[in-house]
């Protein structure tokens, strides 16, 4: 608990300092605040950058780099044959003095070699937690001191706090694109691992999927076979099977509710299928293996076919019913936004009114309608929860609906479930997966988005 | 037909006399054909609209029927001889030492006493299977909190085994063969007997409100997942919703129209649709592969659901800040005030509201989100609640997952309760964003 109550602390000494350089301010314009360049407040503010600022992002470096300093140092102090010892056990060791020292794990477990090292690991973090302490409580002193000493009526505090603000505005409307940065490096670079151990072309076109790796080298079946095809198709199956629902129940909920609901339905109909929408996902997933499955296979033995109790079309038909609000309040806004002029253009000529949808208003809606299968399309490729209760993990390449398949994101799952190490090629697989993932998906929603941009542009 | 008839514009216009083209029997078969094709296209977009909203119910009532049960839970009375060699000597106060008692001895005691008449060991050991495992650390509690109890004898109602639980709620046949059932007949006489004289009942489960995870599905309580959640979303607010509103204020107020905001804006639209599980692996290689953080920890799910909701949140306050008249920023620019006071007095309190929903609502999708959060470990089995946001934790969503993937008949129910509860939690935010809209909506 100590570092959150640092942060408090930290914070109220920025409150502090406020408070000083806006007396202070006063003080020297002899309480008036009109002989100030600028509102008293703005001078509190400036000494609240110099004292809060560094101080924060002092914190914020050691929170986040506080266990690879400390790991480094205890590693370096270890005895010589553990430090020797290959990457993965040693990885182990530290997480078990890790645990130790956090006391996830009783202290009485330590043997007498680990025992002066968790000593040390837990003095190491003291020290570490009590000089942040002391350096980020004077850097806050310094900085109210520093900050004070340049006031005067004169100092144009206003500005310099805005432009800092300024700084603060861009580099926070940055971190998205740090984000896209982050994902796409973490993703190659990763993956670039793995394709070091496996060829890419095994991957992108092998027929077979068992990652399984032995522990050990000289196990039998040490080497998986790593040919994402099964798992590719199995995808497309899944999210085929799901369009198969939502797109047609999508679309028909969308005109209706836009061209023959009166207020009254749409008031009550529209927020209900969105509520399909915030269901999370997880729930569907319960819903399709407990469910759904059962049910799917019962009818296929009643009509005499053999269904698999983890089927993809029980998993697609759930995902199917996620999906609807996709397609169907994309497609709603399209439909709304197609021009009154051509239903009554479609009117005078005699048609009826389905025939105006059929001809006129989904034709002219056609761009729009198309992003959002499209969006939703890459939605069900990417659901990972559905999958991952309902479909198992059998990578079968097969387009059986019946059958058992596995999908993409299930593997990403499952491979990265539980303590392992980053530099097996049966982790860093799961990388290669969601970088397969990742560019489909990210193409999908680009292409979607030129579509949309473009086809709002025709009419406004 | 004929109310059809007067809401189409075709029949609004009938052709005039009774020749011509139009009054042939074959243009009255194809206005007939034309008129069903009508009928039939809007009775089909009313069941797009029925089975959506049946799918819908489906779910819920599922849910619901499977899960309303394990509010309750199958209890049994025991008259208890807390005697001191038992336990420990009268006047013992030490939390250790009292705790250390031989509490499975006196609930078989207890046990014993009730039904005489076992005597065999497997009957015995049968009749012990009636009462959970965890009503050991129950009474050890209990005694512990009040020391004097030792060498007493009270009465108390402890949990049974899941298997009864299932069976007293008859969730699993009843009737099934005796060899193909889990509880035995000669318990079931049992647990007859106990249900005659009042001695058995189903009892509100406060544990499933305030224990964490077990391997007991009688045990089993979601407050660990709800704390989980707690720290989680509480650790995304505060970094996503700053670091959302200041994007948003620069993009919207401040960014010139060039190249580099374009990208920016390309890039958070398609952030938005990226499938959260990437957001688990880029959780996973930065946050704990790259900067060392610790596993299963709330700090880090926080993190990463805030990198999640960010764009959420930033589309979301844009188009609140959009919606802020331009007169307001003319007229606070006109009397003197720089343009970020313009922002942070006048624009920005206004577009609240609106930022407030969008942020409520990105909350509720980062509340169910389960995916990213197993990719950093927060599947793991934890049994204590955690205390501080860096300690071990799962959330409600994974917790769901878990259980839903326990093999147990009795994880059924309480994996659907839940589910129950994780809803509940959605709908109030869900009501506070409607309710913050319907309230502050202000159309200018």
């Amino acid at each position: 608990m100590t570092l959150p109550l640092l942060f408090l602390v930290i914070l109220g000494l920025t409150l502090v300092g406020f408070y000083l350089g806006r007396s202070r301010a006063l003080a020297m314009a002899g309480g008036k605040a009109s002989n100030l360049h600028s509102l008293p407040g703005f001078y509190g503010w400036y000494v609240v950058v110099w004292c809060g600022l560094p101080a924060l992002l002092l914190f914020g470096f050691w929170i986040a780099l506080e266990d690879s300093i400390i790991r480094n140092l205890v590693v370096a102090e270890l005895p010589q044959a553990m430090r020797e010892l290959p990457a993965d056990r040693l990885g182990l060791i530290i997480s078990d003095i890790r645990n130790m020292a956090y006391g996830n794990i009783p202290l009485s477990k330590a043997d007498d070699i680990t025992r002066p090292i968790v000593d040390h690991y837990i003095s190491l973090r003291q020290l570490g937690t009590s000089s942040l302490w002391v350096v980020a409580i004077s850097i806050c002193m310094v900085g109210i001191l520093w900050g004070r000493s340049r006031l005067s009526p004169e100092f144009r505090a206003r500005n310099r706090v805005e432009s800092i603000a300024n700084i603060l505005l861009i580099v926070s409307s940055t971190i998205a694109v740090m984000t896209t940065v982050g994902i796409v490096l973490s993703l190659i670079f990763e993956a670039l691992r793995f394709f070091a151990a496996v060829s890419p072309l095994e991957f992108l076109f092998g027929l077979t999927w068992s990652p399984q790796m032995a522990i050990r080298a000289d196990q039998v079946g040490s080497s998986g076979a790593f040919g994402a095809v099964p798992l590719f198709t199995g995808t497309l199956l899944i999210a085929a099977i799901a369009m198969l629902v939502a797109v047609p129940v999508g679309l028909m909920a969308a005109v209706y509710m836009a061209e023959y609901a009166g207020p009254r339905l749409r008031a009550w109909a529209k927020p209900a299928l969105e509520v399909l929408a915030g269901i999370p996902t997880v729930v569907y997933g319960f819903f399709a293996a407990l469910t759904v499955a059962p049910a799917v296979r019962l009818a296929g033995e009643g009509i005499g076919l053999e269904v698999a109790s983890q089927s993809a079309l029980a998993a697609g038909l759930v995902m199917g019913i996620m999906i609807i609000p996709f397609v169907s309040s994309l497609s709603d806004d399209v439909i709304n936004a197609v021009p009154q002029s051509l239903r009554d253009g479609s009117y005078a000529l005699g048609s009826t009114q389905s025939e105006t949808v059929k001809r006129v208003i989904l034709p002219a809606a056609l761009p729009g309608i198309a992003a959002s299968v499209i969006l939703a399309f890459s939605r069900a490729l990417g659901e990972t929860m559905i999958v991952v209760m309902a479909a198992g993990l059998a990578a079968n390449l097969t387009a059986n609906p019946l059958a058992a398949v596995s999908t993409v994101t299930v593997h990403i799952a499952t491979l990265l479930v539980g303590d392992q190490e980053f530099d097996s090629p049966k982790t860093l697989a799961a990388f290669a997966l969601g970088l397969v993932l990742f560019a489909v998906t990210l193409s999908l929603n680009i292409v979607a988005l030129r579509i949309v941009k473009k086809y709002r542009e025709q009419y406004d | 037909m004929t109310d059809l008839a007067v809401e189409t514009p075709v029949a609004a216009m009938p052709a005039q006399g009774t020749t011509g083209v139009h009054m042939t029997e074959k243009a009255k078969q194809r206005l007939k054909a034309r008129y069903s094709a009508e009928r039939r296209f809007r009775y089909l977009g009313l069941a797009a609209i029925l089975f959506s909203l049946a799918a819908l119910a489906t779910l819920l009532v599922t849910i619901a029927s499977n899960g309303f049960t394990a509010f309750q839970q199958t209890h049994v009375r025991l008259t208890l001889d807390l005697s001191a060699e038992q336990i420990a000597p009268v006047g013992t106060t030490d939390f250790t030492r009292i705790m250390q008692g031989n509490y499975g001895r006196i609930i078989g005691e207890a046990l014993e006493k009730r039904f005489p008449e076992v005597t065999s060991r497997r009957d015995q050991r049968r009749l012990g299977s009636l009462i959970s495992p965890g009503a050991e650390s129950q009474i050890g509690r209990m005694v512990a909190a009040d020391p004097e109890l030792i060498g007493q004898t009270v009465q108390i109602w402890l949990p049974t085994t899941s298997d009864i639980d299932v069976f007293v709620k008859k969730q699993v046949d009843t009737t099934a063969p005796e060899d193909e059932r889990r509880v035995k007949d000669i318990q079931v006489g049992w647990i007859n007997a106990l249900q005659a004289s009042g001695d058995l009942e189903l009892r509100f489960n406060t544990r499933f409100f305030t224990g964490a995870d077990s391997r007991e599905p009688e045990l089993v309580g979601i407050w660990g997942g709800v704390v989980g959640s707690i720290y989680t979303l509480l650790v995304c607010l505060a970094v996503a919703f700053p670091l959302g509103i200041m994007a948003s204020i620069y993009l919207e107020e401040f960014a010139p129209k060039n190249r580099l905001t374009e990208i920016i804006e390309v890039n958070i639209n398609n952030l938005a649709a990226v499938p959260s599980i990437v957001y688990g692996l880029l959780g996973l290689a930065v946050f704990i592969g790259f900067f060392g953080m610790p596993r299963s920890a709330p700090f880090v799910g926080g993190l990463v659901l805030a990198l999640m909701s960010l764009p959420v949140i930033i589309i979301a306050s844009r188009a609140a800040l959009r919606a802020v008249p331009p007169s307001i920023r003319h007229a606070a620019l006109g009397v003197g005030a720089s343009p970020l006071q313009t922002v942070m007095h006048h624009v920005l309190p206004l577009a609240m509201p609106g930022i407030l929903t969008g942020t409520i609502i990105a909350m509720a999708h980062a509340l169910g989100e389960t995916a990213p959060l197993l990719m950093i470990g927060m599947v793991a089995f934890i049994v204590d609640v955690p205390v501080t946001p860096a300690d071990a934790a799962t959330v409600l969503p994974v917790q769901i997952f878990m259980w839903a993937d326990s093999p147990e008949r009795g994880f059924v129910e309480k994996t659907s309760a839940a589910i129950i509860v994780l809803l509940v939690f959605l709908l109030v935010m869900n009501l506070a964003a409607i309710l913050l809209r319907k309230r502050f909506e202000r159309r200018w």
